[in-house]
């Protein structure tokens, strides 16, 4: 049995390359503005989780700094995930099933601009055969995307046109950092920066926060005209070594959007946080998403990446395609560690 | 030493510094202004005096790549796990420690070409990272190939490890892999 809970409320911060803000800083108005949507009294919220990365602000406990943007006096109940903030809303989520509160306020953020991503990063990995190799990101991506390209599975074309869609997109969205109407063709001409993947298939480097509120479904009802309800929510895992699976496959993905209902009825929109572009296909293959769903209308985490906050964005955007575009069924997708190993997957819906 | 103890203090101190007591309820007192500064000041070293064990896999493991030797290890349904694994990773049981010596050579299975190495990267030109099965083994390895040029990398061809001369116990005792005609 499980009880509703409706997404009540959401903010975002744009995504900047560097803000001089601290995260505290840049979270305060976010953390308010969802508040204040919701239209719930700060006092009133139940539980409150975080998801932040302590090795990015390169302090031990930094995550506990971003209480000031909550107000923890008198005490509140909260909790922290070193994950994406769409994990804080899991919890969130699975907090609000024992039913002795009705709602929750969950936020992801992330300031990447003070060090090396490419450097930090590896300390993810397997700290005896990964770690001590650098095994970062942008290259542990590069080999997915050879893989898929050796498999047939995709081409640097269709990555090309991935990457000019969602920057197009990304022209009217106020919290996208890449943005513009770039031409496939011209985008193939570009140098690699780890071949095969070019800059137009990598994420930018961002700094940014997110901001949901929660509730349950008497409190969503009350509180909202158009409260967008979690219809199923999942996380899965792969193996971590990554010549142990097969990486033109994601078979978290494809049990998390089982287990979440994707394929149970028709899906209008999806927001995938597909980090580099090739994963934008395979997400949508292991989701069973066909031509007919607008995939990553905000223009995705190729268009604003705040690690941290970048999945809870999809979130965001996923509940304000059906809050404010009138749609009815939407995908929500969340990844963490390299090249896909972990996968969170929901599906949105409105009344 | 040259310092007395200082005069106890009937104040409930602000200011000065804390001295320890000898048993009993900690009592608060003042250093004498008159201790020279110097004498204030004491040097701490903070050490984290901790060996560590990598546990019956990964000890085997480092411990043959110092020796110059690639172990992987035999999963319950017979396949070779290189890096060797304490559990299977598709099951999560846990696996005897049954050792089996595979490469040095292997066959790329996928692999990046890195224009600009960071300082955490084994090699510091541009290489390629990829995933090696090495033989012997059903699964691949990460790690560098130093193939010199782009154009010399593709998918399924041989490469063999370059060990470093002094090894340490390390997964970089392997300093890269390099084309196998190269050797």
């Amino acid at each position: 049995m499980v009880n509703d809970i409706a997404i009540v409320g959401y903010a975002q911060s744009p995504s900047w390359r560097a803000s001089e803000l601290t995260e505290p800083q840049f979270l305060f108005p976010v953390i308010s503005e969802a508040i204040e949507r919701a239209g719930v009294e700060r006092r009133e919220i139940g539980f409150t989780c975080a998801g932040s990365c302590d090795y990015l602000s390169g302090q031990t406990f930094a995550f506990v700094m971003n209480l000031e943007a909550v107000g923890a006096w008198p005490p509140i109940s909260e909790s922290h995930v070193e994950m994406d903030g769409a994990w804080a809303l899991y919890e969130a989520w699975v907090r609000l099933q024992h039913g002795d509160i009705d709602t929750a306020l969950v936020f992801g953020s992330g300031k990447s601009s003070p060090g090396k991503p490419a450097e930090i990063y590896p300390l993810q990995m397997d700290p005896y055969t990964l770690t001590p190799l650098g095994a970062d990101p942008v290259s542990l991506a590069a080999l997915q995307a050879r893989a898929m390209l050796d498999a047939g599975k995709i081409t640097e074309r269709e990555m090309a046109e991935i990457a000019a869609r969602s920057r197009k997109s990304a022209i009217g969205n106020p919290y996208a950092q890449v943005s513009g109407d770039d031409d496939p063709e011209a985008l193939l001409k570009e140098p690699y920066v780890t071949a095969p993947l070019r800059r137009h298939d990598l994420p930018p480097i961002s700094d940014g926060a997110c901001a949901i509120v929660l509730a349950t479904a008497d409190k969503a009802k009350a509180l909202s005209k158009r409260p967008v309800w979690i219809r199923g929510i999942d996380h899965r895992i792969d193996i971590h070594q990554p010549g142990m699976r097969d990486l033109t496959e994601s078979p978290s993905t494809r049990l998390a959007g089982k287990k979440a209902g994707v394929g149970d009825a028709k899906v209008d929109v999806a927001e995938l946080s597909a980090t580099f572009s090739h994963q934008e296909k395979l997400l949508c293959e292991e989701l069973g998403l066909g031509d007919d769903v607008e995939i990553n209308p905000s223009g995705g985490a190729l268009a604003a990446n705040p690690v941290m906050a970048v999945g809870l964005a999809r979130f965001a955007e996923a509940a304000r395609q059906i809050a404010e575009h009138g749609k009815h069924r939407v995908v929500a997708h969340a990844t963490s560690g390299q090249a896909l190993q972990q996968n969170l997957v929901a599906v949105l819906e409105g009344d | 030493m040259g310092l007395t103890r200082p005069p106890r203090s009937p104040e409930r101190g602000v200011g000065g510094g804390w001295a320890p007591t000898c048993g009993g309820k900690p009592e608060r007192v003042l250093l004498p202004s008159t201790v020279p500064a110097d004498k204030r000041l004491t040097t701490h070293t903070i050490e984290f005096p901790y060996t560590r064990t990598l546990g019956p896999v990964y000890s085997a493991f480092l411990t043959g790549m110092r020796d110059g030797q690639i172990l992987g290890i035999k999963s319950r349904d017979g396949r070779v796990l290189c890096p060797p694994t304490e559990w299977d990773p598709n099951t999560g049981e846990g696996l005897e420690t049954d050792f089996v010596e595979v490469g040095p050579g292997g066959v790329v299975t996928t692999w990046a070409w890195v224009t600009e190495p960071t300082s955490k990267h084994p090699v510091d030109h541009p290489f390629a990272f990829a995933l090696i099965k090495l033989d012997g083994a059903d699964t691949a390895l990460l790690h560098a190939v130093d193939a010199g040029s782009m154009d010399t990398m593709q998918t399924g061809m041989r490469v063999t490890a370059r060990w470093k001369a002094d090894r340490v116990g390390h997964i970089t005792d392997v300093e890269a892999f390099v084309p196998e005609a190269a050797k």
